[in-house]
């Protein structure tokens, strides 16, 4: 029995009196593409966000239940070191209003890197790895925010490269994206397994068949049923998991 | 009488036109007026030399340097104090009674009438804290004065930086204190700079809290520490108009034009270093 890298027990998650995840329990395995699909308000970001204590930001958020990385509750780490660890791309490409080199500098300078070389080799790598680097390679040092939509967010999927975590969280990354675009991070996704663990929320189910080995189905807050993707989508337990995949609602 | 549409809305842009050049005539008949009656008065003995012969005389230097070192101390003080109580407020402080009484509080601060901050200054820094009438007091004064215009200016500069900044440092593991200082601040500078310059212009043209805190009446000599006592251009200009029969009206409006080129120079350094920074960074 391989040890799972994150292990969630009794996770509950609360914005104020709503509660938005009820008693969730499910274990994260290490090089996997957890896919985590589900209708609006299921609870999927929050989910996400509870991983890497992003949630916290939100002055009236609170949660029960534990949350283990590789054994350690992640209570017991602090923020910046989690989230060096576990880093997160967001639906939306947003990236900060500096220059291309300067955005996927920025994790590595926070985290105490200064000497000039060594940047630009882990600017490169991470670049290379988001797919990005043969369309940039000459504007490093423009504004980022001069790039496509597409290009943004592998900036954004570089960026978190950069400061080489374990786990790399999907919130959406394609929603606003076209299909070459959406490809291209598709690809990325599954070349980064090799060294990374990866969880990507989706709305697009085809995405979640396309790129996850397994995947778990939210509703309302709780995980309906969790398996591999091939049985998810073709054998699901729950009647609501099969509504779902086949498009009667969400 | 009936228009159509087009008509009326010509007629409602003329209308609002005209209204919005009423705001500017005021200000323009001011600065003509001053200059007209001002630059007569101007020389270069006028601003390089202490005044003579009842004041009636020689040049306005000791109020020009005695207000420029009042800035100075306003800036020393009001600036730091400022803009750390704004970054706590907006970026640490979370939503209580005791933040609640604190935004309360610079509200009411910035409606306190400027002779009642002199009187409490008089109160607190000449006699209670032994300072004396001094660039001190008064520089302290003006500080307290500045301070909710530069604490909220600092706020909106602040808040007006996207949330999504702070969210992506600190999903890379930034800590709070990195996510202001790379994130936060580079971007709400230039607004910052723009409402202290602003405060502290006002702060320059204030006559009332430099009345007892400060100013000197007449003292020709150049001050030697922040212990000593300054003339101040406001309360010069005060004096010279009011205090001092068969007052040549040339000089009155020189000073007033002085003290305006000063406030107008503080406003432009500001324009200038808002557009750089504005250059520097994009979004």
């Amino acid at each position: 029995m391989v040890e799972p890298l994150i292990k969630i027990i009794n996770l509950s998650a609360y914005f104020g009196n709503l509660c938005v995840l009820k008693n969730l329990n499910i274990e994260i395995y290490k090089n996997e593409i957890l896919g985590i699909i589900g209708p609006a308000n299921s609870g999927k970001t929050t989910f996400l966000r509870a991983l890497n204590r992003l949630n916290y930001l939100q002055a009236n958020y609170h949660q029960k239940g534990k949350i283990l990385l590789e054994g350690k509750d992640i209570r017991e780490i602090k923020d910046s070191i989690l989230r060096k660890k576990i880093g997160i791309v967001f639906a939306l490409p947003q990236v900060l209003p500096m220059s291309i080199y300067e955005n996927v500098a920025y994790g590595p300078k926070v985290h105490g890197l200064r000497k000039r070389e060594h940047l630009d080799s882990i600017v490169e790598e991470a670049l290379k790895k988001a797919y990005l680097w043969e369309e940039v390679k000459d504007r490093l040092h423009t504004p980022a925010n001069k790039l496509s939509g597409g290009q943004q967010q592998r900036l954004c999927i570089a960026r978190v490269l950069a400061v080489e975590p374990e786990v790399i969280l999907y919130d959406e990354p394609c929603s606003g994206l076209d299909p070459i675009s959406t490809a291209k991070i598709e690809e990325a996704m599954r070349v980064l397994q090799e060294n990374y663990t990866q969880i990507l929320v989706t709305n697009n189910t085809k995405q979640a068949a396309r790129v996850t080995q397994r995947c778990a189905f939210f509703l309302m807050g709780e995980l309906i049923e969790s398996n591999a993707t091939s049985i998810l989508f073709t054998s699901p337990e729950d009647k609501r998991t099969d509504d779902y995949i086949r498009g009667r609602f969400g | 009488m009936k228009f159509d549409a087009k008509t009326r809305e010509k007629l409602a842009f003329f209308i609002l036109g005209m209204i919005a050049l009423i705001i500017i005539l005021p200000i323009i008949g001011v600065i003509a007026y001053i200059i007209k009656n001002g630059a007569p008065g101007l020389s270069w003995e006028f601003l390089t030399q202490p005044p003579r012969n009842g004041m009636k005389e020689g040049g306005i230097f000791p109020a020009i340097l005695g207000t420029i070192y009042l800035i100075l101390g306003t800036m020393v003080f009001s600036l730091p104090l400022g803009i750390l109580a704004a970054i706590y407020l907006v970026e640490y402080a979370r939503e209580n009674w005791l933040t609640r009484t604190i935004k309360l509080a610079i509200i009411n601060l910035s409606g306190v009438p400027s002779i009642v901050y002199g009187l409490f200054g008089f109160a607190m820094f000449v006699i209670f804290l032994k300072f004396g009438t001094s660039i001190l007091a008064g520089s302290l004064t003006l500080a307290i004065m500045s301070l909710p215009v530069i604490i909220t200016a600092t706020k909106e500069a602040l808040e007006a930086v996207p949330k999504s900044f702070r969210e992506i440092s600190l999903s890379l593991g930034a800590t709070k204190w990195q996510t202001i200082r790379y994130c936060v601040l580079p971007y709400s500078l230039p607004g910052i700079l723009t409402g202290t310059v602003l405060a502290l212009s006002r702060a320059a043209g204030e006559t009332a809290p430099i009345l007892f805190t400060v100013a000197a009446f007449y003292l020709p000599r150049l001050p030697r520490s922040m212990f000593d006592q300054v003339m101040a251009l406001p309360y010069h200009l005060y004096v010279i108009s009011t205090q001092i029969p068969n007052m040549p009206l040339s000089l009155s409006f020189a000073t007033a034009l002085v003290l305006i080129v000063l406030v107008f120079l503080m406003n432009l350094v500001s324009i200038i270093l808002r557009a750089y920074f504005r250059k520097k960074k994009l979004w």
